[in-house]
């Protein structure tokens, strides 16, 4: 298993080395332009927000598996975790808020020790859509795990799990060796307790990220090959997939300068730049919370540690009001959630 | 002067072949758009067909493009291999097949 940037030391590791790297070079020489210049062609400078609908909470960095590609850093050796009074100001904050979606990402945000006490609090408030990010093996990493698609059943969890191809070979080069067939195995458990069955309202999407530098195609279309492949091979069932463009930070930034990738990477960006994605950005409508109750305007703004422009920055002493006056922070990473037809958590934005 | 016939850059100037002809250029890529939309073979297949044909005619540039559209329409390259060995077969067979000429023009001059 490889280690985190972290474990490492990589330079990589310090965020604004990364944030460094993608405001020299091309973007420096005039090669390519700012992401901030680009948008404002369109009159989109500065990016707003609109109604918050997503609150995405990290739960910790910590997870069982180190994928080549995570924009998180994580893994095993990642420390840090949510407390339980941070989730407690969380909780106060989704009692008051009229966010549809509440959104549990990680890491693995089931090695939260007070995972379960959470979910269990925040099914409470009626979130039209509970998701947890699930990285499907965990549920079979440890016993304590084993019955966690039943948990997910229990309080109508909506389950999004990570699989980046139905043939076992590039999905194990990306999220490491065995994750395909544990992936599998977990698959038909959350189908066999309801999950992803047609008509089913126990939801189960997956998650398509490249391997590799290179765009995903069109979702639809990937969706049909993987549906068909993992039926005919597995029987498994699932309802959406989500294809999701890697964004050029932390680990697979990290790829693509020691494979000579990142500037080709970076022309396909800009290339397949699309003004009509801009607008339904996920950071328009998005409040990311850092393990530590620190706000971003999106999980990735998260890993280059851009806090929210604004006043207000920590959960504790969270106003929607006052956050929905700030201007959101962009670097040249943003080019990833605009390209073609946009990316988001929840896939192709138009 | 230029060093290579072939330069990656040219790929993305592939559009620009319409400015000195607009109409037939315009004509050109409507056509080419309309192929590889899904029919009664998926984009997908019509990937892995191009794929195989851009060996068969040996252009780098198509090369280049349709092993990329492969990758992000999540073909392997498993796939892509033997989609290459059709080609390299029906090329090979094609050279081959034509020695039933030779041994026909052999077997009649021959005593």
């Amino acid at each position: 298993m490889i280690k985190s940037l972290h474990k490492r030391e990589s330079e990589l590791a310090n965020t604004k080395r990364q944030l460094e790297i993608l405001s020299n070079g091309i973007f420096k020489n005039g090669e390519l332009p700012k992401f901030k210049d680009k948008i404002s062609e369109t009159h989109l400078f500065p990016l707003r927000p609109k109604t918050l609908e997503i609150l995405q909470i990290n739960l910790g960095y910590m997870c069982n598996q180190t994928c080549a590609h995570c924009h998180v850093d994580a893994g095993p050796d990642r420390k840090e975790i949510m407390t339980k009074e941070t989730m407690q100001q969380c909780l106060s904050f989704i009692k008051k808020t009229n966010a549809h979606t509440l959104d549990l990402t990680g890491g693995a945000p089931e090695m939260n020790p007070n995972f379960r006490w959470f979910v269990e609090e925040v099914s409470k408030e009626g979130i039209t859509d509970f998701i947890v990010r699930s990285n499907l093996t965990i549920m079979l990493a440890n016993k304590k795990y084993h019955d966690l698609p039943e948990f997910f059943k229990k309080y109508n969890i909506h389950v999004i799990s990570s699989m980046p191809h139905w043939t076992r070979g590039k999905t194990d080069k990306q999220r490491g060796d065995g994750v395909f067939d544990k992936s599998i195995q977990v698959l038909k458990k959350l189908n066999e307790v309801g999950y992803g069955m047609p008509n089913s309202n126990l939801k189960l999407d997956l998650v398509y990220n490249p391997s590799g530098a290179f765009l995903p195609a069109n979702q639809s279309a990937l969706e049909k090959d993987f549906k068909k492949a993992l039926m005919d091979d597995f029987g498994i069932q699932f309802h959406n997939l989500f294809a999701i463009t890697n964004l050029p930070i932390s680990r697979f930034l990290d790829y693509l300068i020691a494979s000579e990738n990142y500037e080709d990477y970076m022309y396909a960006l800009v290339e397949a730049y699309n003004p009509l994605a801009v607008t339904n950005v996920m950071c328009t409508n998005t409040i990311s919370v850092g393990y530590d109750g620190f706000l971003y305007d999106c999980d990735f703004n998260q890993m280059l540690n851009l806090k929210v422009a604004n006043k207000v920055n920590h959960i504790s002493e969270y106003e929607e009001e006052s956050l929905q006056n700030r201007n959101i922070v962009i670097s040249q990473h943003c080019y990833g959630c605009t390209a073609g037809a946009g990316s988001s958590c929840q896939g192709n934005v138009i | 002067m230029q060093k290579t016939y072939y330069d990656p850059a040219d790929l993305k100037k592939f559009g620009n072949i319409s400015e000195w002809n607009e109409e037939l250029g315009t004509k050109f890529f409507d056509y080419y758009n309309s192929v590889f939309k899904e029919g009664a073979l998926t984009e997908r297949e019509k990937s892995l067909i191009a794929l195989a044909v851009a060996h068969t005619i040996q252009c780098p540039y198509c090369i280049d493009a349709y092993t990329g559209d492969g990758l992000q329409r999540g073909i392997t390259k498993e796939e892509m291999m033997e989609a290459l060995h059709v080609a390299a077969a029906i090329r090979g067979g094609a050279s081959l097949v034509h020695g039933v000429q030779m041994m026909n023009k052999v077997n009649k001059l021959e005593m």
